[in-house]
């Protein structure tokens, strides 16, 4: 609850006249709360095995908004594992995630559906997305407001969607992001790029506020992500 | 089609017109040499030479090669399949009007008006495939009977079935020929092998035990026919039209009107408990001129289109008229198109299918179906050519492999698609490609530009990377120079450059390319 008060005085405040936006923020606040702690099982969407200590409960919560940062590789792992479950997913904006690294992944391209240049209406497009597709990628523009963020935020909880958006987002429950990577297979002129050593780190609220960490390959040889010892520590 | 009254209907006499194989044809095969048709890894349809070494229909694609090495494969394309039968369904028109295609390749029509009027069937057979033959140069099977079923196959067997024989001629056929293999696997193996045992079941029973798509079949294997092939007007009030403004005369804009009508009329017909099994597709074109041909679904079938089924044959009648007919005097229109009007002709109750009662987990027809719906208001807000998605072919280079096809067309596969490329890099492939490659600079030690020299040397070491707008960043770890240097028989598409891959001290991953003096990144492999 102290959560909902802090959520008031740093988005909600500044544009007080707007009293239905105001209301929202105060509702999706506390019904996210509530959201992560209890819930079915099966309103869990299926992840790579590898990421499941970076959640918390061990999945990706259908109806939860959730945030990944420095890798396109990480975005398609996450894809590819719904998609093969199988599920539909969508991408909205651009510049759109690398077809050929999609499909190493393993997402199913026929079930994978691009809308490169939404323009103005990219928000009404991720809505009308979000009533049919388990997951949907968005690179919102920079100038996306605060209100379209939260009505979006709103919109897959209620169709029980996963809105994965690549960019800074008010409201989402998990922030995921590539804190150290390294190469594997290029020399000093020769070589080819092999696999990545990456370490992911989640941030995000409620049951998910500590911070956890996992070491992969991502990609793999196979294109995949693949484990490489998976460590989970509260330190920053 | 479960009562009585409209199966002890008299059949109709009708003639079917059949060109054997037609995919392969329309491919661009011919009987004489061995050619198949491949239809997700499987034969869909093989040219009669290919029969002869064993190739069948369903067969694995590796299998029939196996048998037949010389075989040629050709892509399956069932728009093409449509496209090349329009001027053979025109020519069939122009002398017994009516017709209904079944499928791209076999077309039926009530044929005794026809039969008076070129003073017997014989004489109309004749006529027929002469006319056929000579106008399109494709040769064509005819089975002339009483009903549909029975006049599809007298014309595999290109045979005249006498008035009242139909039956007799069904009997001695194989069960299999109904096209239902659940159905006709099960009775095969309770001993039912040809048309005529299944016929000498009482008709109750078959009802009550195997439902009313196998009654119906029951009555096919009678010789009844349940509907005549006759136009039969639906209610006006479940016909789609849409005027069209400004006129179409392209075939990805058809395509999406086709797809918008089609929902409009399979939500209507769905609305009313119906389901269609003919439908007329209408359209008139600027100057006036009236376009209509008649489609039937599958010809003996109890279930009706479904709205993706009314929508790819409209397009393929489009297109076809659009783009396939060459003949001026009476082929392609002379204009664009301003309405387009589609006509359920034949309306059965729709005996529904039966969703799963938690949700859409075990058959996931609602989801498509909630896809499909989404997706047509997206196309609505931005244009048919917004929403896409992506096929990985052949090709060299990040950016060339991938196609991105709009949703509702077709997922085609190129001839170059399986073929190895020498020159693409390994996977993995980059996650994010950048639209247009953004400017960058490689410099050594001491600061200068490193550059490529025509015998693919390095100048220098590259050990530092700036792309723009970023600041420079220490490579430890890069190879290359791969050159490229493609189409250069075309001095307007020719590209050469030299490719690089390259990791830096923050460990990212990155594709350059250097060209005539400039680096730019392709690529990063985040």
């Amino acid at each position: 609850m102290f959560d909902t008060g802090q959520m008031l005085q740093a988005s909600a405040l500044p544009d007080l006249p707007d009293l239905p936006d105001l209301l929202e923020s105060v509702g999706v606040a506390t019904l996210t709360g509530g959201l992560n702690g209890v819930g079915p099982d099966d309103a869990v969407a299926p992840i790579p095995p590898v990421l499941a200590p970076l959640f918390p409960g061990g999945g990706l919560r259908r109806g939860s908004t959730i945030t990944v940062s420095g890798s396109s590789s990480l975005v398609l792992a996450l894809v590819a594992e719904v998609s093969r479950a199988p599920g539909w997913c969508a991408e909205v904006g651009s510049p759109l995630l690398g077809s050929a690294a999609a499909a190493e992944a393993g997402v199913a391209l026929e079930r994978f559906v691009r809308v490169e240049r939404p323009g103005e209406q990219w928000a009404t497009v991720t809505a009308s997305l979000l009533e049919a597709f388990d997951l949907v990628v968005v690179h919102p523009p920079a100038r996306a407001s605060q209100g379209d963020m939260r009505r979006l935020t709103a919109r897959a909880r209620e169709r029980s969607a996963v809105l994965l958006v690549t960019a800074a987002w008010e409201g989402a429950q998990i922030n995921l992001a590539v804190t150290r990577q390294r190469w594997q297979g290029l020399g000093a002129g020769h070589g080819y790029l092999r696999a990545r050593e990456v370490e992911v780190r989640a941030m995000g609220r409620g049951a998910a506020a500590r911070p956890h960490a996992a070491n992969l390959l991502l990609p793999g040889i196979d294109g995949t992500a693949v484990a490489r010892g998976v460590a989970s520590k509260s330190a920053v | 089609m479960t009562g009585n009254k409209t199966v002890a209907k008299k059949a109709v006499r009708t003639l079917a017109v059949w060109c054997p194989d037609w995919p392969v044809i329309a491919a661009g095969g011919n009987a004489e040499s061995p050619g198949a048709v491949v239809r997700a890894g499987r034969i869909f349809a093989c040219s009669a030479a290919a029969r002869l070494e064993g190739v069948r229909r369903g067969q694995r694609r590796r299998e029939a090669a196996s048998r037949c090495p010389e075989l040629t494969v050709y892509p399956d394309d069932s728009s093409r399949d449509a496209r090349v039968f329009e001027p053979v369904a025109e020519s069939v028109e122009a002398l017994v009007p009516g017709i209904e295609i079944v499928r791209p390749g076999l077309v039926v029509v009530a044929a005794r008006g026809a039969a008076r009027y070129y003073k017997g069937e014989l004489p109309l057979l004749a006529k027929v495939s002469t006319t056929v033959a000579d106008e399109t140069g494709h040769d064509v099977q005819l089975g002339l009977a009483d009903g549909i079923f029975a006049a599809i196959r007298a014309a595999h067997h290109a045979q005249v079935v006498p008035p009242g024989e139909s039956a007799n001629f069904l009997a001695p056929q194989p069960i299999s020929v109904l096209d239902r293999p659940e159905l006709t696997d099960l009775l095969i193996r309770l001993g039912v092998r040809t048309l005529g045992d299944f016929a000498l079941l009482p008709r109750a029973d078959v009802l009550a035990r195997f439902g009313p798509d196998a009654a119906y079949a029951h009555d096919l294997a009678h010789g009844f026919e349940a509907r005549p092939p006759s136009a039969r007007s639906a209610p006006p009030d479940l016909v789609a039209e849409m005027t069209l403004d400004p006129p179409i005369d392209r075939v990805d804009t058809a395509t999406f009107v086709a797809k918008t009508l089609a929902e409009q009329l399979h939500e209507r017909l769905s609305t009313r408990g119906l389901a269609c099994i003919r439908i007329s597709i209408e359209a008139r074109t600027e100057s006036g001129e009236q376009l209509v041909r008649s489609w039937r679904h599958g010809g003996i079938s109890t279930a009706g289109f479904s709205a993706s089924a009314i929508a790819d044959r409209t397009r393929w009648q489009l297109d076809g008229w659009l783009s396939g007919s060459i003949r001026s005097h009476d082929g392609r229109p002379t204009g664009g198109m301003v309405l387009l009007r589609l006509v359920p002709d034949d309306v059965v109750p729709d005996h529904g299918r039966q969703l799963s009662l938690w949700g859409s987990d075990s058959s996931g027809v609602d989801d498509i179906e909630r896809v499909e719906r989404a997706l047509a208001r997206v196309q609505g807000l931005l244009g048919p050519d917004a929403v896409a998605t992506a096929v990985v072919g052949g090709g060299r280079d990040v950016t060339e492999r991938v196609r991105l096809v709009p949703w509702g067309e077709p997922r085609e596969t190129l001839p170059g698609d399986s073929c190895p490329w020498p020159g693409t890099l390994p996977s993995p492939s980059p996650a994010t490609v950048f639209p247009a490659s953004r400017p960058a600079l490689v410099t050594a030690c001491d600061g200068s530009l490193v550059e490529v020299s025509d015998r693919l040397g390095v100048t220098a070491e590259p050990r530092w990377l700036r792309v723009e707008g970023n600041s420079a960043v220490e490579i430890v770890g890069w190879a290359g120079p791969w050159p490229v240097d493609v189409r250069w028989w075309d001095s307007r598409a020719a590209c050469r450059c030299a490719r690089f891959q390259v990791t830096t001290s923050d460990g990212a991953g990155w594709l350059l390319s250097f060209d005539s003096g400039r680096w730019s990144v392709e690529a990063c492999y985040d």
